[in-house]
């Protein structure tokens, strides 16, 4: 649709870019992981592109290969009416991304998706915990080694009401279960 | 005067704010989805919406079944338009195969793609209705889905779990008498929406419930990443039928109803009005179909004739190959978008060049427009909460997978 | 046997049933004089107490609530419960209904106030019950048995006997004072019904009635000060005697007539005095579950919502008293009808009985009239916000009736 774009980004920043294509139609540049928001806030900012609405955050993991996991930004722009999709690998060891939530307000809940479903955590993220699995769930249900059928242990009777949001986030955030953030 | 006096009297009454929970099950959240709210008085003062009790895996139980094995999945997103999401995922795995289906295909499915923004539409009316009070426009709105799923019923087999597209074409062609029964419900449809139109368009009670309460900005808005009517209600002109057409959009003329303060009137209104559009759409596809194939001409993909499964060896070889090992779609991505009643739908699919996926992601607008309902609901009242939940029109299999 | 059939018997059962109780009371009404007085009383209590408040109450909670608005929302509404293999438009339900509500379970949610959980229905039906000991359902009797029509108000005198009262269960002096004064302690069952059960939800909706029923309640009052400037005296039996003033030969004049805007303000205000929707934020139905009655069950479930049925229809008999004319049919007086002003003699000439009977059906007609009012508008029309309630009570409702009253006594004060 719009390879120009992958020009602009080639411009600025050349050494960030690893790769890119427009194969099917979807134009993609694949960047360093650490670059990520330095080029995602040129690409908002800068008035050639504009992309003002960010449309999903995914990541897909490559099972046998490395780096493992792949995370996915698909911009778009609502006044240039073009799309980009800017990925950055990360590896299993390391893995973290710099957060994005501070450039789009919609970056806060797509970001704790993917670190419910895939463990990537992202540096900088105000309120880092699960979407959409319960908080005392234990590991990170889309990667490829989480089995289909596997179980999880059973919860324990919370003695105490959870209608605080303080109180819960101090609650579970505290306990070591937590979300498995300390594997 | 006033002014001054309220400080002093804050100061000397304690007043602790009220945690409240509307949980998961609770008569106004249609769908099931928890708000943690701390209340001052009847001012909400701080929100947090929970969601994940609806999660069934989609996408993990995607990533073991074949590409036309998801199809049934894909029905149970969004349940009150099933057919959207059918033809979305369609469209996103033959762009993975760069198969082009024939213009029949095509008109069917902006037809049945818009019957079931029509189900979609009415049902959030209706629920709206419903939970201000107004119990019998709900029903009405009710009677107007009963028969479009009578259409839909009639044409694939099931009012809801329909699972009708299929990759490369369709299930199956539609029935005969498809454009009489269409004669009637159209009729039909035109009355309900003048009824609801009445009862609840200038209704001062409507009105002061539903206008100035949910309202939102279009900056805030984009930057929430809101689409679908939520977007058009706050002034962005953003359809992707419009800007980025596919199937048959670009060949039949229909106008996009944009609103201008983003409320929840505004949203009302704009829903109101798809309808009416939507009904011209089908019109005109009826109009221009031609007869032809529905299915596209390829046997990688597409199940032979039965004929030719029973009676040759080649037929029965390949419908083998296609039911046990799937479709074999080159390994590659692909992120594809269309236009769900919500908002924008849209499906990033890899493929590692096997019959299964290798991973099928949805955007979906519910789970979005979830991340950003607290903006919509903190500072307004407990009352408001019931009208700009309804006209968000979060849908739990969509916002949950 | 036929569905048609069986409509038919049971509609000459009621009719018969109705037209014995009727003949029954005025043939009786020559022995009347021989019982004593608290037997009357109690005969009075009882027939319209269950003959007629809780038949209609239960009566609308099926007719009105399901079928009615079955009707209205284009579909069936109940029809399973059958009365000799036909189901007769659904009217067994009722008699199902609260047989069933008897076997349920009692459930006191842990942490509740046992005490109030258990007055809290009582508190809110007994009032609404009470309301009903002053409304006259016809005019005294008058001991001869034919009382004399003059030209003058008053219309019908009584030369050689006494006028009797059987037909309201007390004659106060001060009927509408005692009618408002009973109406305001159903605001106490509300909030302690809201209260008791250890729930936030309950306790949100008690406050929202509290506060609602008593914002409204000074409008109630002061919309039908222009009545009491008019008519000036608080009896309800002389309020309905007066309505029968005949204006210009013709007109009537009803309560309407003389006070449409009155009208309109009571009717509004007392929907919000009952909770009806509009009305109806206290008992929330979408985000507050069920509001003050959320953890009741059982028997005291039914109570509380028989209790706002009665209420409604107590809403109902005070229009009709008060604006519609109550037991007075137009142009009938007691020896007959007298079109275009009293002359000597009738122009079609009953007997008293008769008169009597047309006088209660007038009056019941005049209740359900109402009453189906209230249902259809509960059934059309999406419910206020809380604070919406609130605006309107204080800042529309009541300065239009402060208004009104300024106008009715500027008006009488030049008439």
């Amino acid at each position: 649709m719009a390879e120009i774009l992958i020009d602009y980004v080639r411009e600025e920043y050349e050494d960030a870019v690893l790769e890119s294509h427009s194969r099917l139609g979807n134009d993609t540049v694949v960047v360093d992981k650490d670059a990520v928001p330095d080029v995602i806030q040129f690409l908002k900012d800068d008035d050639r592109c504009k992309m003002n609405l960010l449309r999903q955050i995914s990541c897909v993991d490559y099972d046998n290969r490395h780096p493992r996991f792949e995370v996915v930004y698909v911009l778009y722009s609502l006044q240039h009416k073009h799309m980009l999709l800017v990925r950055a690998p990360v590896p299993e060891d390391d893995c973290e991304v710099p957060t994005i939530s501070h450039l789009y307000r919609t970056a806060g809940w797509l970001e704790r998706e993917v670190w419910d479903m895939y463990g990537v955590t992202f540096d900088g993220h105000p309120d880092l915990r699960r979407v959409m699995m319960y908080e005392e769930f234990e590991g990170h249900p889309l990667r490829k080694d989480y089995d289909k059928q596997d179980g999880q242990p059973r919860t324990e009777f919370l003695s105490r009401e959870r209608d605080s949001v303080e109180e819960f986030n101090i609650y579970v955030k505290d306990r070591d279960a937590a979300g498995s953030r300390d594997e | 005067m006033a002014e001054d006096v309220s400080p002093t009297i804050d100061q000397d009454i304690h007043t602790e704010p009220m945690l409240l929970q509307m949980g998961p099950s609770h008569p106004a959240t249609h769908g099931t989805v928890r708000f943690n709210l701390t209340m001052d008085g009847e001012t909400i003062v701080k929100c947090d919406t929970e969601i994940g009790y609806l999660h069934r895996g989609f996408e993990k139980e995607s990533e073991h079944s074949t590409w036309n094995q998801v199809f049934p999945y894909t029905d149970r997103l969004n349940y009150v338009s099933p057919l959207l999401n059918n033809f979305g995922y369609a469209l996103a795995v033959e762009k993975l195969l760069e198969l082009d289906v024939p213009p029949r295909c095509k008109w069917i499915r902006t037809l049945m793609g818009e019957i079931s923004r029509l189900t979609d539409h009415l049902t959030a009316t209706g629920a709206s209705a419903l939970e201000l009070g107004a119990m019998s426009a709900f029903l009405y709105c009710i009677e107007g889905r009963e028969i479009l799923w009578d259409l839909v019923e009639q044409v694939t087999g099931a009012r809801l779990t329909v699972s009708y597209g299929r990759v490369g074409g369709l299930r199956d062609d539609l029935p005969e008498n498809f454009e009489e029964d269409w004669e009637y419900v159209r009729e039909r449809l035109y009355e309900i929406h003048e009824e609801i139109r009445t009862l609840l368009s200038r209704n001062r009670i409507f009105l002061d419930r539903t206008q100035g309460t949910g309202a939102i900005d279009p900056e805030t808005a984009i930057d929430w990443g809101f689409t679908g009517p939520i977007l058009r209600s706050a002034g962005v002109d953003y359809d992707v039928r419009k800007d980025h057409p596919y199937f048959m959009y670009d060949e039949v003329d229909f106008d996009v109803p944009v609103g201008e303060t983003g409320d929840n009137y505004d949203r009302y209104l704009v829903r109101l009005e798809e309808i009416i559009q939507s009904i011209r759409i089908i019109d005109q596809c009826l109009e221009k179909m031609e007869p032809g194939p529905v299915t596209a001409d390829d046997p990688r993909v597409v199940l032979p004739e039965k004929d030719d499964v029973y009676n040759t060896i080649e037929g029965m070889i390949n419908h083998f190959k296609l039911v046990f090992e799937g479709i074999q779609v080159p390994a590659g991505e692909v992120y594809s978008y269309t236009e769900g009643s919500n908002g924008e739908l849209g499906f990033h699919i890899v493929s590692n060049g096997t019959g299964k996926p290798w991973k099928v992601g949805i955007r979906s607008p519910s789970m979005i427009h979830m991340g950003g309902i607290h903006e919509l609901l903190e500072g307004g009242m407990l009352a408001d909460i019931i009208p700009t939940f309804d006209t968000i029109n979060m849908i739990g299999g969509e916002c949950d997978k | 046997m036929p569905n048609w059939l069986a409509i038919i018997l049971f509609l000459l059962v009621v009719l018969g049933a109705a037209t014995g109780v009727i003949s029954g009371a005025v043939w009786s009404a020559g022995f009347l004089p021989a019982m004593p007085g608290w037997l009357i009383i109690l005969l009075k209590i009882g027939i319209i107490v269950f003959g007629f408040v809780m038949l209609v109450a239960s009566l609308m909670t099926l007719v009105g609530d399901r079928k009615q608005s079955a009707k209205i929302q284009n579909r069936i509404g109940p029809n399973r419960a059958t009365f000799f293999g036909q189901s007769l438009g659904g009217l067994p339900h009722f008699i199902a209904d609260g047989i069933k509500m008897l076997f349920k379970e009692d459930i006191v949610p842990n942490g509740a106030h046992r005490t109030f959980h258990m007055v809290a229905p009582a508190l809110i039906f007994i009032p609404a019950l009470l309301g009903f000991s002053v409304i006259p359902f016809m005019d005294e009797y008058c001991s001869t048995g034919a009382p004399m029509v003059t030209p003058n108000y008053p219309f019908e005198l009584c030369p050689n006997g006494e006028w009797l009262n059987y037909f309201q269960v007390i004659d106060l002096n001060s009927g509408m004072l005692f009618a408002f004064a009973i109406a305001s302690i159903e605001v106490y069952g509300a909030t302690i019904a809201g209260w008791a059960a250890n729930n936030k939800y309950s306790l949100l909706g008690g406050m929202r009635s509290a506060a609602q029923m008593i914002s409204y309640e000074v409008s109630l009052g002061l919309s039908l000060a222009g009545l009491l400037l008019i008519w000036g005296t608080l009896d309800l039996n002389e309020m309905v005697r007066l309505q029968g003033k005949l204006f210009a030969g013709w007109i009537p004049l009803w309560g309407i007539v003389i006070q449409p805007v009155a009208f309109f303000l009571f009717f509004l205000v007392g929907m919000a005095e009952t909770k009806r929707p509009p009305f109806d934020q206290p008992e929330g139905e979408s985000e507050i579950v069920a509001g003050y009655f959320t953890e009741y069950s059982s028997m005291k479930f039914a109570v509380i919502q028989l209790a706002e049925y009665v209420a409604t229809v107590f809403l109902a008999t005070l229009t009709a008293v008060f604006f519609l004319g109550g037991w007075q049919v137009p142009f009938l007086f007691a020896d007959g009808f007298h079109f275009g002003g009293i002359g000597a003699q009738p122009d079609i000439a009953l007997p008293y009985a008769v008169v009597i009977a047309m006088r209660i059906v007038a009056m019941l007609f005049k209740v359900l009239v109402v009453v189906w009012l209230q249902f259809m508008m509960r059934w059309t029309y999406p419910s206020f916000r809380y604070d919406q309630v609130m605006t309107m009570g204080w800042k529309i409702v009541l300065p239009l009736s402060l208004a009104n009253f300024f106008v009715t006594a500027f008006i009488v004060l030049i008439i």
